[in-house]
């Protein structure tokens, strides 16, 4: 597979280094946030309160995140519960939405039935329509199904947004037809056609959907579950953080702290996932 | 018969959730646009009264549409060739550096708000980056107002924008560069590809055609729904409404006012003028390596 590639079409040496720089030139204003997040997490609470504020922190530091710790000891429901919290819900909310959505779009992207093109339609439309004014409609009918307060209020929502749907759709409608006929003649079932052939080849992006979904409840977990969930029990690590770090201006240093390591954990996994996509590249062939 | 039920089994689990959480709630809003709901007593049914109102007697949303337009119709087609360009030129580098690269470029989308480094950069007073920077080299006489000067407003904010735009689409760009069948490129050299950028027109861009779909839908939703930005840095309300934006003025409906009926309106014509993008990009994207 490499080989074909090592074959470069017109390429010049001087415009491959212009490129890399313009590349690092602007990737460097990219990272400006994260390099802004790591500084200020190591820096000394004078340099933090410092105006006008240093960029760079000059005498690094680890007390904000021992402070963080003693504070996070400190706390009614043990911490721990917040983490075990915050983990199940991503996590099979991001599993759920990751097979359902693709288990949903394999059809819709290979298979000929009746109302195919109005149920893609309406998932389309529904990616434009401002999720603002559809809360109150969404409380009324996770309070109606009982759901409440439990995990499930945020987990099932989640597993059933557009987003994943549409991305793998539209990238199950690369697999070549032949590939599917093949499996079909050899007597696989539907499911094991989804399973074991497209699946695999569409691994890049069901990896990304598992970023953005990450992502997404991981972040927008603590927002959905300030609105859904009220026991302190079944909080998210961000409210928890949110409510601990309330504490004014001498706590701004733990806070940095916590920013960084609630930002470490999405990087992970985008950087766990995106390794794997490399990897698999490599062996996997879309050949027919 | 029997292939189509096991077709059914597969997709009803998505869209059983799909329609009570997703569609459900947008019909619903579609509904109570036409009435006049504050959430306590039962909605009134008003006809088009909504609607009437918004575009005859309301002038700061006339403000915000504009204001929306102007953000749309920049950010949207800077940042969805960015996100492509970009990804394209990434894919090409050595696996460890495309992932550090794509790591850096998608980190603005990664950091959640962390864009209030941008509050720093554009402080109203000498002590921010930018203004120290222009005292320091008698580029102006005093600190400029960035912040709160209607004339800057919305210059920084479709910085801000483009800035943090490199997100889903670009990564689903990155994805469906790394899954495309290299067999095609072989088959071009031999049909006679001379350059890149006809490998790019005849073989890269017509074989991304629906990840280039998904990147438009995602990308006019994105542009169209510009609010965190402006609210964050511009204040809220901003100044003379300079960085108004629908989204704004519907969140001033909806989650302050409570007038649920007219936020609702307000939604609803959103939706028609990305509706309305949508159609025309997908247009667009048809000629494509044609």
């Amino acid at each position: 597979m490499t080989g074909i590639r090592t074959k470069r079409l017109s390429r010049s040496w001087a415009g491959d280094l212009i490129l890399f720089a313009l590349l690092a030139a602007v990737g460097y204003f990219m990272a400006l946030p994260l390099i802004y997040v790591i500084n200020n997490a190591f820096k000394p609470i004078n340099e933090i309160l410092k105006f006008p504020p240093d960029f760079f922190v000059r005498n690094p530091t680890l007390n904000n995140f021992t402070d963080l710790y003693y504070l996070l000891a400190g706390s009614w429901v043990p911490f721990t519960r917040y983490i075990f919290n915050t983990f199940f819900i991503v996590i099979i909310g991001t599993a759920g939405h990751v097979l359902i959505a693709s288990m949903a779009a394999y059809p819709l992207a290979k298979r000929k039935f009746p109302g195919k093109g109005i149920l893609f339609a309406i998932v389309v439309f529904s990616l434009m329509f401002s999720a603002t004014v559809t809360q109150i409609t969404n409380y009324m009918t996770i309070s109606w199904l009982g759901l409440l307060d439990t995990y499930w209020a945020v987990i099932i929502p989640a597993i059933g947004s557009s987003l994943g749907l549409y991305l793998m759709k539209q990238f199950m409608e690369q697999v070549p037809d032949a590939l599917i006929e093949a499996a079909q003649i050899d007597g696989c079932s539907e499911f094991r056609i989804f399973w074991n052939i497209v699946m695999p080849i569409v691994k890049p992006a069901w990896l990304t959907l598992v970023i953005f979904s990450f992502q997404g409840l991981w972040n927008a977990g603590g927002a959905a579950g300030a609105i859904y969930i009220y026991s302190e029990q079944l909080k998210t690590i961000d409210y928890a953080l949110g409510q601990i770090l309330a504490g004014g201006i001498i706590r701004t240093g733990p806070s940095m702290a916590a920013t960084l390591l609630m930002l470490s954990v999405p990087i992970l996994i985008f950087v766990l996932s995106q390794s794997s996509v490399i990897q698999t590249m490599s062996t996997s062939g879309m050949k027919e | 018969m029997k292939k189509s039920r096991a077709i059914y089994m597969m997709i009803a689990p998505y869209f059983l959730i799909f329609f009570t959480f997703t569609v459900l709630p947008v019909i619903l809003s579609v509904l109570v646009s036409f009435t006049n709901f504050n959430m306590l007593e039962f909605p009134e049914w008003v006809g088009w009264r909504n609607y009437a109102q918004l575009f005859v007697r309301d002038d700061v949303f006339l403000i915000a549409v504009k204001n929306t337009l102007i953000f749309a119709a920049i950010t949207g087609p800077v940042s969805y060739i960015a996100c492509f360009v970009l990804a394209w030129i990434i894919n090409e580098l050595p696996p460890k550096i495309r992932a550090v690269a794509t790591l850096v470029f998608y980190a603005p989308a990664l950091s959640g708000n962390a864009f209030i480094v941008w509050t720093l950069l554009f402080s109203s007073d000498s002590y921010g980056y930018v203004n120290a920077f222009l005292l320091k080299w008698h580029l102006t006489m005093e600190p400029i107002l960035w912040l709160k000067d209607p004339k800057y407003i919305m210059t920084i904010i479709i910085i801000v924008q483009l800035w943090l735009s490199l997100g889903t689409s670009f990564l689903a760009f990155i994805a469906g560069l790394q899954s495309m069948d290299k067999t095609l490129y072989e088959a071009g050299a031999i049909d006679g590809i001379r350059n890149r950028w006809q490998e790019l027109w005849f073989i890269t861009l017509p074989s991304m055609r629906p990840m280039l779909m998904f990147g438009a839908v995602i990308q006019i939703t994105a542009s169209f729904a510009v609010a965190e930005v402006a609210v964050t840095l511009a204040g809220f309300p901003s100044v003379q409404y300079a960085g108004h934006t629908i989204v704004t003025h519907l969140m001033d409906y909806g989650s302050i006012r409570f007038e649920m009926g007219y936020a609702s309106s307000i939604a609803t014509v959103m939706f028609a003028m990305m509706l309305g993008t949508n159609l025309l990009v997908r247009k667009m994207l048809s000629k494509v390596g044609e």
